[in-house]
Formats: C-alpha cells, sequence, structure tokens
C-alpha cells in the first residue's frame, strides 16, 4: 500500500505538546529566567549572568547539602536493593500466600510521603512514641531531636521500611518470569543455591532491578517531606539535602535568584547521575 | 550406567486423584536395560515429559517405585541419581559464554579443570560450535542454543542414564542426521542408558533398540520396530506407526471366521476375546494385495510417493488404503485379498493371540 504523507499527525499529538509546555517547559523556563536576573522587587529585573550559579557553586552550604544527598542516596540504595532481592526471593510463587504477600508489600507504598514523616516523627519521640519511649526505657539513648547519628539513623529506617517493597515487588515480577525449565536444568547440572542465583536468577532481574535502582536513586535524591516532617532538617544543618536547602532559600529567604540556580544545578546532577548509571547498567549488559 | 526400573508409577498433577483420568501417568511398570536405547513416541499430552522427570526425579511420582540397578532412588534429588536430562524448550545460561555453559555440569561436580577442558572441546566439536566458544551464549539461534542445551546433557560421561526431550526439533534436516549418528556413537562408546523422546516416527526408529510406545498416560507397546510394525498391541499403535497406518475395521468374529459388513475373512487361529467386546480387524496397507481376486473395493484416488503407490479405497463401507508397487497394475475391477499371517485382531482396542 502507498503511504500517505500529509501533517495531520501533528493534530494528534499537539495535545500532548501543550500539556508538556505547560507542566514542564514553561515552568523550567521560568526557572532558567530566574537564575540569570536580579531583582529587586517591583518586578524590576536586571540581567545577572552566571553570578548566581557562580555563587551556589562556591557556597559550602551548597556543597555540604550535596553530600548529605550522596551519602544517604548510597546507605539507602546499598540496603534497599539487596534486602529487596532477598525478600522477592524468599516470597511464594505459588499459593494462596501470593496475593496475601503482595498485598501486604504493597502497603507501604500506598502511604503518602507527609503520611510516613508523622507517623515515624511520633513513633521516634521520646515522651510518647512507643520506639523512642522504649529504647529509652531498655537504656539505649536515642533522641533524632539532638543526635545527628540518631536523626540519620531514623531517616534511614523510615525510608528502608516506606520504599524497600517496590525494590521487593519489581523483584518479584523479573522473578516470577523466569520459566520452570530454568530451575529444573539448573538441578539436572548440579548448580548450588548460589549458581542459581548468579547465573539463573539475577541475569533475569537485571533489567528490573536497573529500573528499581534509578527509581529509587532518584526519588532518595530528591528526598524532602520526610526529612522537613521528622527533623526538619536538623540538629543544626545535619539533615538538610539539597531540597531542603532549597526551599529555605526560595522561600525562607526569598533569594530566588540563587534558588532557580540551585535547583537547576540540582536537575542536571540528577539527569547526569541518571544518566551515568543507566549507561554503565546496560553497557556491562551489551559487554560480550 | 543404570538398569532403571519402574514399579508401578502412576502421577497425577492435582491433589487427591480418584478417576483413571485424573492421572497424567497411569500405571507404567516397566524395567529399562542397563546401556539400552529406547525411543519415547507419542502424540502430544500423552506424558512423556511427564515419564522423563519422574525418571530424573525432578518430579515425585504420585505412587510406585523407581529403582536404579535394584536401588531405591525414589525419594533421591535429580543430582543424586545423577542423571543427565536435555529439555524439550533449550535452557541456556545466558550471562555464561558457550564453553561455560558446557563446563557448567561438569564444575559444579568440582571436575578437574582439564578434564572439564578435554570434555568441553570435545563437545564443542561434536555439536559444531567450536568457534564460538568464547562467545556469550546470549545472541545465539534458535538452533545454537538447542545444541548447546543437547551438549550439556551429553558432557558428562559418567551418569546414569540420558534423558532427551526431543533434543532436536528446532534443528535443519541435515544437522539432526549428523547429530543423531553423533548420539548412536557416544552411546555405543558409552554405553549409557538412553531414553529419547520425539514425535518423528522415523527418528523413533532409526534410532532405538526398542521403541515405547505411550498413548494417553500409558505405554502401550514396548518392542523393536518390526514388532510394532508387525504385531501392533494396540490399535493406537498401528494408526500411529507407519505411513499411512494400519487399516482398522470393525469386524463380526465367529469362530476363526471374520465378517466385515457381508465380506468373509477366514483366520488362521480363533481369537479368544470377552463376550460384548469391541471387534476390530487390523491390516497393514502394506499387505493388502490388489489384483482381480478376492473382495471388491472402490478406488477412490492413488497417490504417487516414487517408489511405490497408496490407493485409497472404500472396502465393506469403510476406508481403506492399499500400498501397491510403484508398477504394480490397477485392475478395472479391483479386487483385494489380505496376507493371512499379517492379520491382527482387537479386542477393545487390544491384539488378542490366536494361540486359543
Ligand atoms: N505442571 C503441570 N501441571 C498440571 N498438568 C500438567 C503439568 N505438566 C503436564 N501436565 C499435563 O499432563 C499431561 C502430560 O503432559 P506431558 O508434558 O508429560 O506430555 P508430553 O507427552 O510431554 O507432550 P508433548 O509432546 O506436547 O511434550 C498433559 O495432559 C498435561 O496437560
Ligand atoms: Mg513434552
Amino acid at each position: 500500500m502507498e503511504k500517505t504523507w500529509n501533517n495531520k499527525a501533528w493534530f494528534m499529538v499537539l495535545p500532548v505538546l501543550v500539556l508538556v509546555a505547560f507542566s514542564a517547559v514553561i515552568p523550567l523556563m521560568t526557572v532558567v529566567n530566574y537564575s540569570v536576573q536580579d531583582t529587586f522587587g517591583n518586578n524590576q529585573f536586571f540581567w545577572a549572568g552566571t553570578d548566581w550559579f557562580i555563587q551556589v557553586l562556591q557556597s559550602d552550604r551548597f556543597w555540604d547539602a550535596l553530600t548529605r544527598n550522596l551519602i544517604f542516596s548510597g546507605i539507602i540504595l546499598a540496603i534497599e536493593i539487596p534486602l529487596g532481592i532477598l525478600i522477592a526471593l524468599n516470597m511464594p510463587k505459588t499459593g494462596l500466600g501470593v496475593p496475601f504477600c503482595l498485598v501486604f508489600m504493597s502497603l507501604p507504598l500506598l502511604i503518602p510521603w507527609n503520611v510516613v514523616g508523622t507517623i515515624w516523627q511520633v513513633f521516634g519521640r521520646v515522651d510518647i512514641g512507643l520506639l523512642g519511649y522504649t529504647l529509652d526505657a531498655i537504656g539505649i539513648p536515642y533522641n533524632y531531636v539532638n543526635n545527628v547519628f540518631d536523626a540519620w539513623v531514623t531517616l534511614i529506617v523510615m525510608d528502608i521500611w516506606h520504599w524497600t517493597s517496590l525494590v521487593v515487588l519489581l523483584c518479584y515480577a523479573g522473578l516470577v518470569s523466569i520459566p520452570d525449565a530454568y530451575y529444573q536444568a539448573a538441578k539436572i547440572d548440579g548448580a548450588s543455591r548460589w549458581a542459581v542465583f548468579r547465573y539463573i536468577q539475577l541475569p533475569k532481574m537485571k533489567r528490573v532491578l536497573l529500573i528499581a535502582f534509578l527509581l529509587r536513586f532518584m526519588d532518595s535524591f530528591m528526598i524532602y517531606t520526610e526529612p522537613f516532617v521528622v527533623t526538619g532538617g536538623g540538629p543544626g544543618n545535619a539533615t538538610t539535602f539539597l531540597s531542603i536547602d532549597l526551599v529555605k532559600t526560595a522561600i525562607g529567604q526569598f533569594d530566588l535568584g540563587p534558588a532557580a540556580a540551585l535547583s537547576l544545578i540540582y536537575f542536571l546532577i540528577i539527569l547526569l547521575l541518571s544518566w551515568i548509571f543507566y549507561t554503565v547498567m546496560t553497557n556491562s549488559d551489551a559487554q560480550s | 550406567m543404570a538398569r532403571i526400573n519402574l514399579d508401578h508409577i502412576r502421577h497425577a498433577y492435582g491433589p487427591n486423584p480418584k478417576k483413571p483420568s485424573d492421572y497424567s501417568l497411569k500405571e507404567v511398570h516397566h524395567e529399562w536395560n542397563d546401556g539400552g536405547a529406547y525411543a519415547l513416541l507419542g502424540p502430544s499430552g500423552c506424558g512423556k515429559t511427564t515419564l522423563l522427570n519422574i525418571i530424573s526425579g525432578l518430579l515425585q511420582p504420585s505412587e510406585g517405585k523407581i529403582l536404579f540397578d535394584g536401588k531405591d532412588v525414589t525419594n533421591l534429588s535429580t543430582q543424586e541419581r545423577n542423571i543427565a536430562q536435555v529439555f524439550q524448550f533449550p535452557v541456556i545460561y545466558d550471562t555464561m559464554t558457550v564453553y561455560d555453559n558446557l563446563a557448567f555440569p561438569l564444575r559444579n561436580r568440582r571436575v578437574p579443570e582439564t578434564e572439564v577442558d578435554r570434555r568441553v572441546t570435545e563437545i564443542l566439536e561434536m555439536i559444531g560450535l567450536s568457534d564460538r566458544a568464547k562467545k556469550k551464549a546470549q545472541g545465539l539461534t534458535a538452533d545454537q542454543k538447542q545444541k548447546i542445551s543437547l551438549g550439556r546433557g551429553l558432557v558428562r560421561s559418567d551418569v546414569s542414564a540420558i534423558l532427551f526431550d526431543e533434543p532436536l526439533t528446532v534443528i535443519d534436516p541435515h544437522m539432526k542426521w549428523v547429530l543423531r549418528s553423533q548420539l548412536k556413537r557416544l552411546h555405543k562408546q558409552f554405553g549409557f542408558t538412553m531414553v529419547y523422546v520425539t514425535h518423528d516416527q522415523t527418528e523413533a526408529l532409526t534410532f532405538a533398540d526398542k521403541v515405547v510406545v505411550m498413548y494417553d498416560g500409558e505405554i502401550v507397546q514396548i518392542g523393536t520396530p518390526a514388532e510394532l510394525f508387525e504385531k501392533p498391541k494396540h490399535t493406537f499403535v498401528g494408526y500411529f506407526i507407519g505411513s499411512p497406518g494400519m487399516n482398522v475395521l470393525p469386524a463380526k468374529i465367529d469362530g476363526s471366521s471374520v465378517d466385515l459388513d457381508g465380506q468373509k475373512v477366514n483366520l488362521s487361529f480363533a481369537p479368544k476375546f470377552a463376550a460384548g467386546a469391541k471387534m476390530e480387524l487390523g491390516i497393514r496397507p502394506e499387505f493388502v494385495r490388489l489384483g482381480r481376486e478376492g473382495m471388491p473395493v472402490v478406488i477412490s484416488k492413488v497417490e504417487d510417493i516414487g517408489r511405490q503407490k497408496i490407493v485409497r479405497a472404500t472396502f465393506a463401507n469403510k476406508p481403506i488404503a492399499i500400498v501397491v508397487h510403484e508398477d504394480g497394475e490397477i485392475p478395472a475391477e479391483p479386487k483385494i485379498t489380505f496376507d493371512p499371517n499379517a492379520i491382527n485382531i482387537y479386542a477393545d482396542s487390544w491384539r488378542v493371540g490366536g494361540e486359543a
């Protein structure tokens, strides 16, 4: 059949283009706009060039927050990914346990961020929280309000509690897609439990793991609500991540220029790191 | 290398089987000789894979025992039974190289690396993948994957038995022939007990000393290719083996005379059967003589298949196939006779003897 060539298709994608323009491009350009100008109010703007970017990149505040972000993401990835795999491997593949486990695993994912934060904020309080009170009672000093280590532990445990399920569900989806014949062949070939994991299960989970890794990385790197609710960025600045810093700059101090520059830098860092992870992981796949 | 006894094996996939139809495998009781080459032949869903999985220990039979050389192995794991099995759907380990795929069963058993190398190189040679040894197994074509799967089954030389579940389905005819003769050679050399599942009757008949025909969860006959051809124990065997299959005609039997809807045939024996059984006469197309004498037939079609002709005709209101030599004449008023030694009588589909 002869292909017809015309521009009608553009009308079909137009609504999407408009939507994307309003939801992403225009806000982003507004931010870009702020990041290169200065204002003293009255809607008067002056060209500032790269001044704000330089100011942000030269401030200790930025580098400290970035370091905190990287450490936080590193820790939760190092715990959630292996833990998620481990749980997924031990979930039943058939029978009545399957729906039960799936629902049970999905529960934390259904709870909004600020609610999770509030739950843990109360849970960990020394005066009325079950966790905080109990720890205190059995003689373990614990106080996330004024102890840096305790604040971090609380945030990390909270994130693991909230998000490991996501990794579990993704891995589980990868695992159940493995045909029985592979396990049968492994038995015939005398493969150990570890070999089954290493050569059958892990390769089949690779794709979903990549997705889980990227999602968890991006999400944890943008963490805002939980530390905001639980620690408010403290004690001191110990849990002030980039996002919290950004809000402090933009809304607390109303420094729109530096805040805009910071958000662009933040955005680019996430984009860059995600791209690096993606390329590294898919390349190791293609190498043969 | 082992003699394998299946002692009243039955298997049902569902729980609490009651009626015979709940069983995917109904009562298999049989001995496989040490070093024998068996072909397992049967239609789809008749329980071939189920039987193999029970022998290799991947599946626990619902009832019955399995003995290797007289030793009960029913509760032993696949690994302890030391069996190699090649699966119907090729399984390869994607992330490993072709070489490592083949070495995997050996390395798991801590075979010394020099021995591994010797065996793997030999198998690579045999399946014709030597040039790809160091490549990842991922990007291979379906037939190459099947060859690796086959190779992994053959790489261990000390196994009790090797079970092949249609190992050559996607391999092209020439390579199939090559691999089949290689398998035969290996079998002679190492003398392992070999069970080979196939849909392809020529493959089964040329390959095995004994052919096992399964039908609907049962072994209906075990015999040499000649036995299956001449004395099919069950009408299914007659129909399944041979091309075209055996002619099976409804019959009324009185003593040694058979009434085929008005046409009379005399037997050299008087079959013994229970009253009320459904009686049939079976005769292979090769043993129906077409000529001017005998019982009348109406010819509907003649198929020329090279050195023979297949005549399709109607006899006693039933379709019948007759094989005629390529220059055998087809008379204007065709009549047929049956070779009396080649007539088999069936009661309720099972062959009845003439000794009585
Ligand atoms: N895992 C299973 N669960 C339930 N029923 C099964 C299972 N595997 C096989 N069956 C049933 O058992 C019967 C025998 O199956 P089996 O796979 O042994 O047949 P087969 O002879 O190997 O067929 P094919 O030639 O198609 O491979 C079939 O009716 C099939 O539906
Ligand atoms: Mg099968």
